[in-house]
């Protein structure tokens, strides 16, 4: 199946439940729903498995392509160091984070995608990935200077076709070769 | 569909999401169907060669078929959503209705209707000893619903483009949960869970006047007896039957043509790691820039993928160029050619199939007058075909085609890239020159990336005759074209006329370009733009 890093479809699954979790939970508060003491707790843990996903890592092989605004995530979940650098305490996380949402019907969507995305990481772990923070690129591109915009639309100047002499036979020595002495 | 509440009767007294639940599910409906057509794409590409004899334009939507899919899968979701959610507020109101076991509460007396023969219930929640989590696993719409709406997230999930750009195979595998999706779609409404009151008994209880009076019904003298309903037949089948048949039929013609043989006759090695690989099979008929599936058993038994054909119909043979960049090219270039230099045995050579040729946009590029071909990179293979052909067709056959003027650009970061295509221009500018229709094709090659080194070369040799790099008399020009100037220059050579454009390359330079087209095309010139991406 190729190299595939599981870890990058992991994120996304978790990503997209913690938003299912956040929604149920939302519904479940709202609609004051019999037990929705776990929807209010659901709300909490949708939130915080949102922040904790949403800054990509940054890929062992080929480019990787940062969410929108991630950089301030990706300082908050580099600090907490291997915690957050190791797939295997990710999925062992994400597993107990799902737990309660299993006991309100609102928040059990949450709680089983949830726990696929628990378990495409201790794949991703068993793999031997971590999550590597994507850092802005520190050599900054040097600006080109203002008056450089277009193209030069003329050709250099060059002298009249008699005194620039093609030496066909030569190319190589011809290049070397100047009509017009260069003056200082 | 007329009024709920008229219909369902006294169900809205316990339902009270119901329209919010049917509404999305009617919408899921209709999507869930039109979902599996875009993806028949020999159905497509059958549609497609029908409708082009009539209108171009016509034919030119189907191409945007994977677009739609995407359109259509987002609505699903949205409506998936709002499903959801509704019939979350739902089970909680039948709920309720079952625990506030209180005679003069009409959902409660709604709910005890049907107790005693377990048919004519309104609430599907029987008794007060459960919660919704424990009815939803233990009926048939709960459990199709988790299992199908599971399957839709992963779905989801995996076709990011993230995921999909960088593991296809993930993206594919998953993407099969959709036969899951549509089993539990189809029996999702077979437990008839949702209930509204028959027609008969609309007649003897009218919900108007008699939902007031709910403690005497059944009584003397009320007018009104008590409710009966009834669950209403699945609808989803009617609807996703037809697109699953045409879908399965489809998955045959794959099948069916992924098994005819398909010899290779010669294996060719380019630089820049091309692979080159001609084929030959009973029967096949190609037309100018399409596309074929390629699966090579020996690889890979489950992985399909597609390339663009670089011989011309006029060819005895088919062709692909395949860039050797992932696990599946690389096995395949060890299985045709590996480290061997000597020629082959053409039985030691892999068997092969495909699947195709599938049309795409190149394929109109005849029916311009005036066309212009912009490839970057690798996209510059389906032109490949289309200058062959103009090849054969002008050159040889000296038939009269419509197109008369030809105006070509390729942009390529790489000078090694060149080689192959390279000598195909070479052989065309030769035969040109030979027959004195040198004002046919005009063709510029843009080199975008450089070396120091390589520059200092190009310097030197600027003043040979030949290009230094492709061997062509067209020298080669360096940076990124002035599409401005270009656009402009070809609206003042040919007014009046219809201009075709084509691109094979990047979405940015799809944009620009067609931002280009728009603001070039005036009265008298029109560009058209075509683009073509995998």
């Amino acid at each position: 199946m190729g190299k595939i890093e599981w870890a990058m479809w992991a994120n996304e699954q978790a990503l997209a439940s913690g938003l299912i979790l956040l929604t149920g939970g939302i519904v479940g508060v709202a609609g004051q729903f019999r037990g929705w003491q776990f929807a209010a707790y659901a709300i909490a843990a949708g939130v915080f498995v949102c922040l904790l996903e949403y800054p990509r890592s940054k890929r062992a092989k080929g480019t990787s392509v940062e969410r929108t605004g991630q950089y301030c995530f990706t300082v908050c979940v580099k600090s907490f160091g291997p915690l957050t650098r190791n797939y295997y305490v990710r999925a062992f996380l994400h597993a107990a984070i799902c737990v309660p949402g299993g006991f309100m019907l609102a928040t059990v969507l949450g709680c089983v995608c949830l726990g696929i995305a628990s378990i495409i990481y201790l794949a991703a772990a068993i793999r031997g990935e971590h999550w590597e923070p994507i850092v802005p690129r520190k050599d900054t591109v040097r600006p080109p200077p203002a008056d450089i915009k277009n193209p030069p639309q003329n050709p250099p100047p060059r002298p009249p076709p008699e005194t620039r002499r093609k030496r066909v036979e030569d190319l190589e020595g011809a290049a070397y070769d100047n009509p017009i002495p260069v003056k200082d | 569909m007329g009024n709920f509440a008229a219909n369902e009767g006294l169900s809205i007294f316990v339902i009270h999401a119901l329209s919010w639940a049917r509404a999305p599910a009617a919408c899921l409906n209709f999507n869930c169907m039109l979902i599996l057509l875009p993806v028949c794409r020999n159905l497509l590409s059958f549609l497609r060669g029908t409708v082009q004899c009539c209108s171009r334009t016509a034919a030119r939507q189907l191409d945007r078929n994977i677009t739609f899919h995407k359109l259509v899968a987002y609505m699903i979701a949205f409506h998936t959503a709002v499903h959801i959610v509704a019939h979350l507020f739902n089970f909680e109101y039948f709920m309720d209705a079952q625990l506030q076991r209180n005679s003069s509460h009409l959902p409660f007396v709604l709910s005890e209707i049907g107790s005693g023969d377990n048919a004519s219930f309104l609430n599907p929640i029987r008794t007060n000893e459960t919660n919704p989590t424990i009815v939803m696993f233990t009926t048939v719409a709960g459990l199709t619903g988790v299992a199908i709406t599971l399957a839709l997230i992963l779905i989801i999930t995996s076709s990011m483009e993230v995921i999909r750009r960088s593991y296809f195979e993930v993206f594919w595998y998953t993407h099969h949960l959709f036969v899951v999706f549509f089993v539990g779609l189809v029996f999702h409404g077979f437990g008839r869970i949702v209930r509204g009151q028959t027609a008969g008994s609309l007649e003897t209880n009218r919900p108007e006047a008699c939902a007031e009076h709910f403690e005497d019904w059944g009584g003397p003298g009320s007018g009104c007896a008590v409710p009966a309903f009834a669950g209403n037949p699945p609808m989803t089948w009617k609807w996703v039957v037809g697109p699953m048949i045409l879908y399965v039929c489809e998955r045959l013609v794959r099948f069916y043509r992924a098994h005819q043989k398909v010899v290779i006759t010669k294996v060719v090695m380019h630089p820049s790691k091309t692979l080159e690989l001609q084929m030959k099979r009973k029967g096949f008929h190609m037309e100018v820039g399409q596309y074929v599936f390629i699966q090579c058993p020996s690889v890979s038994r489950l992985e399909w993928h597609p390339f663009t054909l670089t011989s011309a119909p006029e060819e005895d043979y088919f062709s692909a160029h395949i860039r050797i960049v992932g696990d599946w090219t690389e096995a395949l270039y060890e299985a045709c050619v590996g480290d061997k230099t000597q020629p082959q045995e053409a039985w030691k050579l892999p068997k092969l199939a495909i699947d195709g040729p599938f049309g795409t946009a190149s394929e109109d590029v005849f029916r311009y007058e005036v066309v212009m071909l912009v490839g970057a990179g690798i996209g510059v293979t389906p032109f490949a075909s289309i200058l062959k052909s103009v090849w054969y067709k002008r050159i040889q056959q000296n038939q009269e085609v419509f197109t008369k003027k030809i105006y070509f650009y390729w942009l390529c970061p790489e000078t090694e890239a060149f080689e192959w295509f390279a000598d195909l221009l070479q052989s065309l500018e030769g035969q040109m020159t030979e027959k004195g229709v040198t004002d046919f094709l005009s063709y510029n090659i843009y080199l975008t990336r450089w070396k120091e080194t390589e520059a200092a070369h190009f310097r030197v040799h600027h003043e040979a005759e030949n290009d230094p790099i492709t061997g062509l008399k067209q020298k080669t020009l360096y940076g990124k074209p002035n599409w401005d100037h270009e656009f402009s220059s070809i609206a003042t050579a040919h007014p009046g006329t219809k201009v075709g454009v084509f691109l094979c390359g990047p979405p940015q330079l799809g944009k620009s370009l067609e931002k280009q087209c728009l603001s070039h095309s005036e009265a008298d010139v029109k560009f058209i733009f075509n683009k073509e991406n995998f």
